[in-house]
This record gives structure tokens, C-alpha cells and sequence, in this order.
């Protein structure tokens, strides 16, 4: 069977981002922030690809964003998808997102949607599961393991000491962790071909919200480190027990 | 207006960020002067039940249909929105947990509620607002929330409230539910449940390693260290990559994020996508050869040493002291 194969990408700061705010802690601080695809959609549409690869269908990727998420979008082209969609709106919150998502899903139906298993920005976990609701189909939050075979799917999905093994008729929708594939690098024909897959752009649709964020916090820093001679390892224990009261 | 707290059971039992999750939603109930409904799903006996009370709630509902024997997302999101109509609930609390992060969302878009997941603390309430502080950036900050719907669907992060005993006395109510055939198209097949040892996402101790152990044969130490004190076992990105520990130990930023009270980080460089995933870590451990390590500067207690030297003798002073108590 051909598959047509949605993945949901966002655009998130790089991993090695010091995170900072301004504003009186309002406004998350984007300056000198570079921006890439968050790696958990990168597993995703990996997987997408190799799902399809050999003329067994295409990827499409979908990203709600404004213009500046585009070299994103491009990246994902690089790797490998077919062909991009971007609602060109703010990503408000992640209700926004699916409901953009699933309108466009209603009009244009495929066989499988991925989406990564949390944005490393917000990390709400969020986005897979609502789609679901929003189409009436099965979705899977964090899944390390995807197989499909004719109609339908063998995913294994993580739970506190264990796993759970499912089949799901397509269409369905699941969250993907690492495990699922090692990403792929973009190639330099990738690159180059990139810059000629189409890119939709189309204007987002009027929903109302439920959420905002008003502000930030950063963690209380802790205080210096407390170092303990490697031949007493007996007073770090002592330590713990009386001073940190941990064991 | 009410409280409903869903508490997940794991063969029949609650584990303890249930018990968060209920003294969290019985702390909610309280603060707006009403009562909350804890409703279980599938096979729980009636003592472990009262349990929920015992934690805070004034009522049970138990949901126990053959249907619902195991957790189906779609399934669960349904009968769960259905309880909360039932109670005129309109504050809905989960424990953040792999299950409850697949059910928030559905129950947010069928309640239409603002969804709060991770959260840390209980909201803010004031001049109306309903303000909640989650994690964010991967543990590297917190964003303050506001929900501005009228129903509000909130999974607690584990780790981050206190088990409260309450004390209720409640009746264990069976509640039945029509289900739907098209919300099981999902079918389990199989659980496969690594008993003998901590999870860790539940873990109050970690023990990690890193690189600095050298390969997979030196985690014999690692592992004793985590089974006399009753923690889980953790690791580096690069140590799963390269095949030394299964993918589900790795934490940090693109791994799993844990908050225990101790995380014990053994050969471990500290960089800043590892501390994403550990920085809510009630007390770290650093122990690492190198005095310049990134990680000592977030740690509250290390020691500069050779972990193959340090370790063992960390074993021992710990069966000393466990003999001593
Ligand atoms: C996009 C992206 C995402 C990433 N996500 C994650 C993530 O989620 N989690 C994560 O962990 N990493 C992640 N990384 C990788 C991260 O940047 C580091 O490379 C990684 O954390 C280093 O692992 P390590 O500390 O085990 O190894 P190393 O950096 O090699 O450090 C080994 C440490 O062991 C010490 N050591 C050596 N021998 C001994 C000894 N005998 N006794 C005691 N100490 C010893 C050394 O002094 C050193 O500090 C990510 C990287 C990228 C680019
Ligand atoms: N702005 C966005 N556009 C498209 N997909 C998104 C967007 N934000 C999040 N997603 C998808 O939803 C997943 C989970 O995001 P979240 O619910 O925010 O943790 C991500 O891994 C993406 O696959």
C-alpha cells in the first residue's frame, strides 16, 4: 500500500540554548537564539521516510508558524520530505496547533501522522493527543517502536517499568521518542533539491484559545558544590543522610 | 463547581505520584471550598481504593468493566469526560505520567479546557486568573500559565507535590459507562513489565552513568550502587547510543526528564542538554575524575575522584550505614 504520511514539525531553540527572559521575566529572549527542528520530529519524519521509501507513498510536513520557521521547514525538505505546508500564524499554544493541523487533515486525509513526543520548548505532549480527539482517531503519546504492515500498525509505547505493545488500524496518530529511528542527515543532493520542493503556505483559520502564557521563572540556582575528599567517601553518606536527609 | 482527580492504577495498585496527584486535586478542591471525586478505572480492589480516600477524596467512583480492563487512550479519555459531566467536575487532575500525558489532551479538546501538563505547584488564584507553573524548556525554566477556559485539565508532574493525608471517609460508588466500539481500535497485545527494577520516571533515587565508565561491562557497579538504595538506573546520550544501557535510561533534554530527591551522576560530563533533563533534581551528586567538569557547578555535593575507586567504596559505606540504622 502507498502511504501518504503527515509529520508535524515544530521550530525550537537549539539544544544548547541558554534560556533567558526579558520584560520583567514575560518575554522568552530570542536574541542570538539559533532555532532548529526539534529533534523529536526529526525521528519522526525519519521514520516517515523510510516508511515510504522505494515509491511506497510520500511525507508531508506541516509546521504552524510565521515566516521565520522556514529554514526549518527547508531542513525537513532536505531530509527527505516530499513536500511542506506552513499555516502561517503564531503558534499560540498547542491546542492552536492541532486545531489548525486538523482542519487541514479534514480536507487533505492521510494514512498515518506523526508528531514528536514533546516540543523541547513547551514540552506538552500535547499536540499528538488532541489531533486525535480532533479527527476521532487513535493517537499514542510516546511510542519508541513503529511498524506498519498492510492497514495497520505495531507501535510500542513506553510506560513506567515496561512497555506496551498495540496494533492500530490506520489512520492514527503517534508521538515519537528515540528508538522509533536514527535520525537522517540531510545529503547534499537533499540540500540542493530542497529549494525546489513545494512549500505551501496557507492562512490559518479563527479558533479560540484556552491558555497564555503570562510569564516565566527560572530554577533557584543552588548554592556552591560541596566537596568531599575522595578518601572519605564515608563522610558524603554521613552527608546525605544528616545534612541532605536523602537516604 | 467540582474536583476530579483520575487515579491510574498499575496492576491493580496506585503508585505513590497517584497519591501526589489525589493530595494535589484535594489541595485545588480546597482552596475553592468544594469536594473532589477520585475515579479509578479497570481492576482495583476496595482497600487499595480507600486509599483514595485516605489522600483526600470524598468520593470513589470505581470503574470496573470488562472493557476497560486495560488502558485504551480513546477508551479512558471518554469514560473519564463522562464522570467529570456526571460530578459537575470542572477541574480535572492527572498525574503526568506516560498515560495520563496520551489522555490530557484528549480530555482537554472534549472538555474544552485549557490543559496545564507537567505542572509543579498548585495555581495561583486570583482576581479570577487561574495561574499555572509547569515546566518548560526542558527543565531549564518554568512558564506561568493561565488557563482561561472554564473547565481546566491539569497533569501534575511526579515528584513535585507532597503524598497529604486527608483522612476522608468515602463511599466506593460503581459507576457505569456506555462505551463506543469506535474507541477501541486501538488493541493491546502484550505489557511487558521489567519488574526487577526501580522505573524511572517513578524513582526517589537515580544513579546515572557516563562515558567516564567506559563501556557496558563496568555497570555491574552502577547497578549495586541503584539496588542498595533502592534507585533507578540512569545514563548519558551517548552511552545509549552507543548501545551500552537500553534508550529508555537516557535523560536529558531529547531523553527522559526525571526530578528525584537524590540523582547520583557517575562519569558524567554535565553538559547542558544532560542537565535539561536533571536540573529538578531535589539534591545531585557529582563524582568525576575531572575537578573542571561543567557538572560540579550545579551540584550541591561531589567528589573528585576516579569512579572506579569511588564507587565501590560508596557500596560499602553504604551497606555500613543501611547495618547501622
Ligand atoms: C541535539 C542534542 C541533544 C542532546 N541531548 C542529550 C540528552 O538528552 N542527554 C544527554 O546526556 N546528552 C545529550 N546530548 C549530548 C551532550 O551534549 C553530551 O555530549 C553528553 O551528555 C556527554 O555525555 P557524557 O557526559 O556521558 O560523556 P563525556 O562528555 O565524554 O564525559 C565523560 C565524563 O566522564 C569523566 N570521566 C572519565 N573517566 C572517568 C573516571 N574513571 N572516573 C570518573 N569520571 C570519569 C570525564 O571527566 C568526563 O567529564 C545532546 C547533544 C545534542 C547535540
Ligand atoms: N507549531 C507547530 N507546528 C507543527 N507541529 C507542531 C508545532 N508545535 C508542536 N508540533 C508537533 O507536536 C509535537 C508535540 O508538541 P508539544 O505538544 O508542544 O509538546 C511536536 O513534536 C511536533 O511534532
Amino acid at each position: 500500500m502507498k502511504m501518504k504520511i503527515l509529520v508535524c514539525i515544530s521550530n525550537v531553540p537549539d539544544t544548547t540554548t541558554k534560556i533567558t527572559f526579558t520584560d520583567n521575566n514575560t518575554q522568552f529572549n530570542t536574541n542570538g537564539v539559533q532555532f532548529i527542528l526539534n529533534p523529536y520530529d526529526e525521528i519522526a519524519l525519519s521514520r516517515a521516510i523510510e516508511l515510504t521509501e522505494g515509491g511506497n507513498g510520500s511525507v508531508t510536513v506541516i509546521n504552524v508558524g510565521e515566516s521565520n520557521t522556514e529554514a526549518t521547514i527547508r531542513k525537513a525538505l532536505a531530509i527527505g520530505a516530499d513536500d511542506a505546508i506552513r499555516i502561517n500564524a503564531q503558534p499560540h499554544d498547542a491546542w492552536f496547533v492541532a486545531f489548525q493541523i486538523a482542519q487541514y487533515v479534514k480536507e487533505n486525509p492521510f494514512d498515518l501522522i506523526l508528531t514528536g513526543r514533546e516540543s523541547i520548548d513547551y514540552n506538552g505532549s500535547k499536540v499528538a493527543g488532541m489531533l486525535g480527539e480532533l479527527l476521532d482517531i487513535p493517537s499514542v503519546s510516546i511510542i519508541k517502536k513503529l511498524a506498519v504492515d498492510g492497514e495497520t500498525a505495531t507501535v510500542e509505547r513506553e510506560i513506567e517499568g515496561g512497555k506496551e505493545i498495540l496494533t492500530i488500524p490506520l489512520p492514527f496518530i503517534a508521538g515519537t521518542a528515540e528508538g522509533v529511528a536514527e535520525p537522517k542527515i540531510p545529503n547534499m543532493r537533499g540540500i540542493m533539491s530542497a529549494r525546489t520542493k513545494p512549500l505551501k503556505v496557507i492562512e490559518p483559520v479563527a479558533v479560540k484559545t484556552f491558555s497564555e502564557v503570562i510569564g516565566y521563572e527560572t530554577p533557584a540556582p543552588r548554592g556552591q558544590v560541596k566537596l568531599v575528599p575522595a578518601d572519605d567517601v564515608a563522610g558524603l553518606v554521613e552527608l546525605l543522610h544528616t545534612a541532605a536527609r536523602v537516604i | 463547581m467540582s474536583v476530579l482527580v483520575y487515579a491510574e492504577n498499575a496492576g491493580g495498585k496506585f503508585k505513590k505520584s497517584i497519591f501526589e496527584a489525589v493530595s494535589y486535586a484535594r489541595a485545588i478542591a480546597d482552596q475553592n471550598s468544594t469536594s473532589l471525586t477520585a475515579v479509578s478505572i479497570g481492576d482495583v480492589k476496595a482497600d487499595e481504593l480507600a486509599l483514595l480516600a485516605k489522600y483526600g477524596a470524598d468520593k470513589i467512583l470505581n470503574i470496573s468493566n470488562d472493557k476497560l480492563k486495560n488502558f485504551v487512550n480513546q477508551a479512558y479519555a471518554s469514560v473519564i469526560a463522562e464522570a467529570a459531566k456526571n460530578q459537575g467536575a470542572d477541574i480535572i487532575v492527572l498525574s503526568n505520567s506516560f498515560s495520563g500525558r496520551g489522555l490530557a489532551p484528549r480530555l482537554g479538546v472534549k472538555m474544552e479546557a485549557g490543559v496545564a501538563d507537567g505542572a509543579v505547584a498548585l495555581p495561583e488564584q486570583t482576581n479570577g486568573k487561574f495561574t499555572i507553573k509547569k515546566t518548560a524548556f526542558s527543565g531549564k525554566a518554568f512558564a506561568l500559565v493561565e488557563l482561561t477556559s472554564a473547565n481546566k485539565v491539569i497533569a501534575l508532574l511526579p515528584n513535585s507535590f507532597k503524598v497529604t493525608e486527608a483522612n476522608k471517609t468515602a463511599q466506593i460508588e460503581d459507576f457505569n459507562v456506555e462505551t463506543k466500539a469506535s474507541d477501541f481500535k486501538a488493541m493491546l497485545k502484550e505489557i511487558v513489565r521489567s519488574t526487577d527494577k526501580v522505573s524511572l520516571p517513578d524513582a526517589e533515587i537515580v544513579v546515572s552513568g557516563g562515558r567516564g565508565l567506559k563501556g557496558p561491562e563496568n555497570w555491574r557497579m552502577i547497578e549495586e550502587l541503584a539496588e542498595i538504595l533502592g534507585a533507578a538506573t540512569a545514563c548519558s546520550k551517548p552511552v545509549s547510543d552507543a548501545g551500552w544501557r537500553p534508550h529508555s535510561e537516557h535523560v536529558g533534554q531529547t531523553g527522559i526528564t526525571v526530578s528525584p530527591n537524590l540523582y547520583i551522576a557517575i562519569g558524567i560530563s554535565g553538559a547542558i542538554q544532560h542537565l535539561a533533563g536533571i536540573s529538578s533534581s531535589k539534591v545531585i551528586v557529582v563524582i568525576n575524575k575531572d575537578a573542571e567538569a561543567p557538572f560540579f557547578k550545579v551540584a550541591d555535593y561531589g567528589i573528585i575522584g576516579d569512579a572506579f575507586e569511588i564507587v565501590p567504596k560508596l557500596i560499602s559505606a553504604i551497606k555500613e550505614y543501611k547495618a547501622s540504622v
